[in-house]
């Protein structure tokens, strides 16, 4: 994680080795050391209680499997090569990756848009268009689901009422064909504002002489975005595209609410995340569980690694 | 073209508005809210002009009043208490969350110990772990120590904020300048005064910063309260609304659908977003500021 920041910040001293630093400081500080582990010590004490705790019982559950005699038995690797041949949970994992593929890019390419159009100037009424776009972000995503599943729905139903009124002939939004999209949308809604406020909160840090230097050149609003802009906005972009990826295939607030608009179309396996949360809820197959939440986590890891790392060996070779 | 009120202390680059740029954007600042200028309608609506009036104008009559009071009051006051533990929830979680980091961020960025990058490398890999994934090991970890079903269930892991910890990492690095450290250290503070009286200040920005972010996720949190609460007295607003949801759907198992919930839904879920848009408003001066210069400046 540390490579998502760029080579300029040797400046700002945290990546900065501490043999560099003037010997008198080392000092000075090395003495109070202790006071650090003061003020760390709570955040380690939650960290293991909420993470790695967890973290570790999963892995130690994974292992172990239930039996009517006997108890608990320790199975190895036996729940993990039951995973990889549930075709429910690769049939999850493969829609939250077709998710990935569409959503993901939609919605960073209209945030980064967004965030383009607020800090180039030329906009009017700009504070406005950042707070007001940023607010869905503001709405759980329980209120957010619950409101465009009934906007999709057939009771409620204004897309359906917009269209007509427009004299086009909306689809059903909640049928097999069309839910993965409305969940999508769903998502966009909420989190568009919010990657491009951290779109433009990197935007904001380019000094001023850079675009003064540029028009000198002769450089045009779009030749700015292009050759300033976007170089600068790569780590940003990185670090919301990572997010974002953890976040879809953790997908499970917004298909789970929807799931009472529309049984039939989002089982109980729907997306992994579902799929785990069925298994151990309403299955009672913890230790099964277990193995598909530490896969699925894997999974996660390994994506956002291979994105990360493409994207530096990118920015490496320039 | 408003030249004059553009240019005041700017550049001559920001002073061209362009129309096609401004409707764009209002199109998606319209996409934004539709949404939700539809629940604000509906919540003034009573069940039957819920069903058949069109979405973006009154039904019959001004209900949004007796609304509010049928949510306040069904089931004796439930809603309220749901508020009560939400924003008990936010409270202390997040305060708690923003203030754990925030200390403990600027610790790893002023204070050279042992362990200092090893702490700091496990953080930024469990920023990749989502708390989605932990929430079923974190039920069967806490219903093994006897914590399920208690707000603590909810609290704990509210409180850790891996990416707080590194934004606030960032930001206290540049925020607080280790001359003005030596310098209270040589007037003869000591670091506990030094971090309460000199550094907080600086550190103010990022913390709201944090503090927000944290805010939003504890308010909104859903899935894992779902998991960790079946008693509903300790419920959040989201696990509520969405069990009031499925009475209206018939999802409860009952198999009758009560349209009669619509309004309470729609009218509870206006009042669950209320304070996190205000909280929102009030502070943007200082978590935007926050989030310019500390999380994304690296």
């Amino acid at each position: 994680m540390r490579t998502l920041s760029p080579p300029s910040a040797q400046s700002s001293g945290n990546s900065a080795p501490p043999s560099r630093r003037p010997s008198r400081r080392r000092s000075s500080t090395a003495g109070n050391g202790r006071f650090g582990y003061v003020l760390l010590s709570p955040f380690l004490l939650v960290f293991v209680i909420g993470i790695v705790g967890p973290l570790v019982y999963a892995v130690y559950l994974s292992f172990f499997r239930e039996r009517l005699i006997g108890g608990n038995t320790f199975v190895g690797f036996e729940n993990y090569a039951r995973a990889l041949g549930d075709h429910l949970l690769m049939a999850g994992l493969w829609r939250v990756a077709l998710f990935l593929a569409v959503q993901v890019p939609v919605m960073l390419a209209i945030s980064l848009l967004a965030a383009l159009a607020i800090d180039s100037g030329r906009l009017r009424w700009a504070a406005l268009f950042r707070i007001g776009i940023f607010i869905p972000y503001a709405v759980p995503a329980v209120v957010a689901s619950l409101m465009w599943g009934y906007l999709y729905g057939d009771n409620f139903g204004l897309v359906g009422q917009l269209g007509r009124a427009v004299g086009v002939q909306v689809p059903h939004l909640l049928d097999q064909s069309w839910m993965l999209a409305s969940i999508g949308n769903v998502v966009t809604w909420e989190f568009v504002g919010y990657n491009m406020l951290i779109l433009y909160a990197a935007l904001r840090v380019i000094p001023e002489e850079l675009y003064e230097a540029a028009a000198i050149d002769g450089a045009g609003e779009f030749r700015k975005a292009w050759s300033i802009k976007l170089p600068v906005l790569r780590p940003a972009l990185l670090l919301a595209t990572i997010f974002s990826i953890i976040g879809t295939f953790q997908l499970f607030n917004e298909p789970n609410i929807m799931q009472s608009l529309a049984p039939n179309v989002i089982t109980t396996s729907y997306t992994p995340n579902m799929y785990a949360y069925n298994l151990a809820f309403n299955g009672q197959q913890f230790n099964y569980a277990a193995a598909v939440a530490v896969i699925l986590g894997l999974v996660t890891a390994v994506v956002a690694y291979a994105v990360q790392s493409r994207a530096t060996s990118r920015e490496q070779a320039r | 073209m408003s030249t004059t009120t553009a240019r005041k202390g700017r550049s001559p680059r920001r002073n061209r508005h362009s129309t096609a740029l401004t409707v764009a954007m209002g199109l998606m600042l319209l996409y934004a809210f539709l949404p939700l200028v539809w629940l604000l309608l509906a919540s003034t609506k009573d069940s039957k002009s819920l069903l058949s009036s069109f979405g973006l104008w009154f039904g019959d009559g001004f209900h949004l009043f007796t609304n509010i009071h049928d949510v306040l009051t069904y089931d004796d006051g439930i809603y309220v208490r749901w508020f009560g533990n939400t924003l008990l929830y936010a409270v202390v979680g997040a305060g708690g969350a923003a203030v754990i980091a925030t200390a403990g961020g600027y610790a790893l960025a002023k204070y050279r110990f042992r362990g200092r990058n090893a702490v700091f490398a496990l953080v930024l890999g469990a920023i990749t772990i989502p708390g989605t994934a932990l929430a079923v090991p974190t039920y069967l970890l806490f219903s093994k120590v006897g914590l399920v079903d208690s707000p603590w269930a909810v609290l704990l892991p509210s409180m850790v904020s891996p990416f707080g910890l590194y934004l606030m990492r960032v930001y206290a690095q540049d925020a607080v300048p280790d001359s003005v450290l030596e310098a209270a250290r040589i007037d003869g503070a000591g670091e506990l005064r030094t971090f309460f009286t000199i550094s907080l200040r600086l550190l103010g920005p990022g913390f709201v910063t944090v503090l927000l972010f944290s805010l939003v996720a504890t308010w909104n949190n859903y899935f894992l309260p779902l998991i960790v609460l079946s008693d509903p007295k300790w419920f959040p607003l989201t696990v509520g609304l969405n069990q009031w949801n499925s009475f209206a759907t018939g999802a409860a198992g009952s198999g009758a659908t009560t349209t009669g919930f619509y309004p309470l839904i729609v009218t509870g879920s206006v009042l669950a977003i209320v304070p996190l848009v205000v909280a929102f408003l009030f502070l943007q001066r200082f978590w935007q500021s926050g989030l310019a210069s500390g999380s994304v400046k690296q």
